[in-house]
């Protein structure tokens, strides 16, 4: 038993790998039902007008990259396949190669054109201070975008000035910019939020949720799953379900199993 | 003894990746180009990091400071391209030193950039008073901007839903239990933060409910690490198998 409860982590580790490889390779469906926070994504996008523009916030790096760009890809599926003009843009000096990535990739599906149909700003420093700036004027905040051409010249653009005439935002967080978001954007320039986080910083945007400050929220690879799931374009975060759904099973009979371990020794002791 | 079989288990498990490599580009399962080369250095770094789990050891080293290294200089890159020139070089240093420039220089973002570079001269001990300046001037517009506006969304907003009456008429009894259990919460753990008072009789036993509602919170929030961990490593994973040994589709 004393040796049970000093196992090396190495094995867990092992354990872990293997369940993983298994699970990803062995095909078997599980039920990904939507739950109340991505339906109110979903919901947002489908209430929306043709051409209504829609802003994602690229605010994660390639460290989340995991579970972040499945939930851009979905995303964005869903407003190419709804004619909604996308603006992209980041506070993250790490996220122009991703967000590009996955705008261009999925826009050339829906055979939409680069300008006209959707426009990637790219990145600029400041946090708040940016937020601020496009709410007051985008195009003194961008007048470029990530190729170098004049924001104000650019169709997609059309009908907006600053943060106030966007329709809906979407900011895919790896950080703290989705409070920044409501703080300095959401609450002064009246435009509708949702989210997509990383799972660590999802317990902490629940609170957003109930105060109807964020009108949806996707939870980590969970809730890109369900919104995949959603707009039926079922791709790396439903597969990763399967493992995600097995391991879990697995931490929780080690957790089981290493507090019996634990009670048995201390009551062999004192015994 | 152990040094040296760490040495060979190094040099047999890059032998091997080696090996691995050659038979998916023999068998065209790679392509033979700069995708193909990317993939595999994606590959290598990703085994090299998780290599890490075994013991640390050279290839882990040079992955993670290849890693510090390449962020730290694509940071560079991006700034530079997406805002210094755009927004500092082209309207201000351009317009100054060329003829042929079509625009006057904008002079106004002269005092943002001395104030910008007042912050770099803390490395000077003569100069360093200078930085002091944009201190100010961040820490008083940060305060300024950032006061109202806070009260506003984390405070007044939060406050609303915490007094939202448990039944107006509408609701499911599921969700006015979920008003009840949000008042309990917030009043709880008000209270066990209370310190000026000692926690016994009903202060303490509504602390100790304020106490559970905290544990919960914090498993809830660790189980939710849990899962995004998971997440990271089934997608290097799927990157492994799809990407790089084709087993996936």
């Amino acid at each position: 038993m004393e040796k049970l409860i000093r196992v090396d982590s190495r094995i867990i580790f092992a354990i872990i790998t293997v369940a993983v490889v298994v699970s990803l390779v062995l095909r078997f469906e599980l039920p990904i039902p939507a739950s109340e926070p991505v339906q109110g994504v979903y919901e947002k996008i489908e209430s929306l007008p043709k051409g209504a523009h829609v802003m994602i916030a690229f605010d994660y790096e390639p460290s989340s990259k995991e579970e972040l760009q499945p939930m851009a890809i979905a995303f964005l599926h869903h407003c190419f396949s709804r004619d909604l003009k996308v603006i992209g843009m980041t506070h993250y000096p790490g996220a122009p190669g991703l967000a590009e990535q996955a705008m261009t990739s999925v826009a050339s599906q829906y055979q939409k054109k680069n300008g006209e149909d959707y426009v990637f700003l790219g990145y600029k420093p400041g946090s708040t201070s940016l937020i601020i700036n496009m709410g007051e004027n985008l195009y003194t905040a961008y007048p470029k975008d990530f190729y170098g051409n004049d924001t104000t010249t650019l169709p997609a653009l059309q009908g907006v000035e600053s943060l106030r005439n966007i329709d809906f935002l979407f900011d895919l967080a790896a950080g703290s910019t989705i409070e920044s978001w409501i703080v300095f954007g959401k609450e002064k320039y009246k435009f509708d939020l949702g989210a997509g986080c990383t799972a660590v910083i999802g317990p902490d945007m629940y609170p957003f949720l109930q105060s109807k400050q964020l009108v949806g929220l996707l939870g980590g690879l969970k809730g890109a799953a369900e919104y995949e799931a959603l707009v039926n374009k079922k791709a790396s975060a439903v597969s990763g379900m399967r493992p995600q759904s097995v391991v879990h099973v697995i931490i929780i009979l080690f957790v089981i199993f290493g507090n019996v371990v634990y009670f048995t020794t201390r009551r062999a002791r004192h015994a | 003894m152990r040094r040296d079989s760490n040495f060979f288990i190094l040099v047999g498990s890059i032998g091997l990746f080696v090996c691995v490599n050659i038979v998916l580009m023999v068998s065209k399962k790679l392509p033979f180009n700069s995708q193909g080369f990317g993939i595999i250095l994606a590959a290598g770094l990703t085994l090299a990091i998780y290599s890490f789990l075994y013991q640390d050891n050279p290839a882990f080293k040079i992955a993670e400071n290849l890693y510090v290294g390449v962020s730290l200089g694509y940071t560079i890159i991006i700034t530079w391209f997406n805002f210094l020139k755009p927004d500092l070089y082209d309207p201000l240093i351009v317009p100054i030193f060329s003829r042929a420039a079509t625009q006057s220089p904008q002079y106004g973002l002269i005092i943002p950039s001395l104030l910008g570079t007042f912050m770099l001269l803390r490395f000077s001990r003569k100069l360093s008073w200078l930085s002091r300046w944009t201190f100010a001037f961040v820490v008083g517009l940060g305060a300024g901007v950032s006061i109202p506006r806070v009260i506003s969304a984390y405070i007044l907003e939060q406050i609303k839903p915490s007094l939202h009456p448990v039944f107006s008429g509408g609701e499911t009894v599921l969700s006015s239990i979920n008003t009840l259990l949000i008042m309990l919460g917030v009043i709880s753990v008000l209270i066990y933060f209370i310190f000026s008072v000692e926690h016994k009789g009903a202060i303490g036993k509504v602390s100790k409910i304020g106490i559970w509602f905290l544990m919960i919170s914090f498993g809830a929030s660790f189980g939710y690490t849990v899962m995004g961990r998971l997440s990271l490593l089934i997608g290097r994973i799927q990157f492994l198998l799809r990407d790089w040994l084709g087993i996936l589709q």
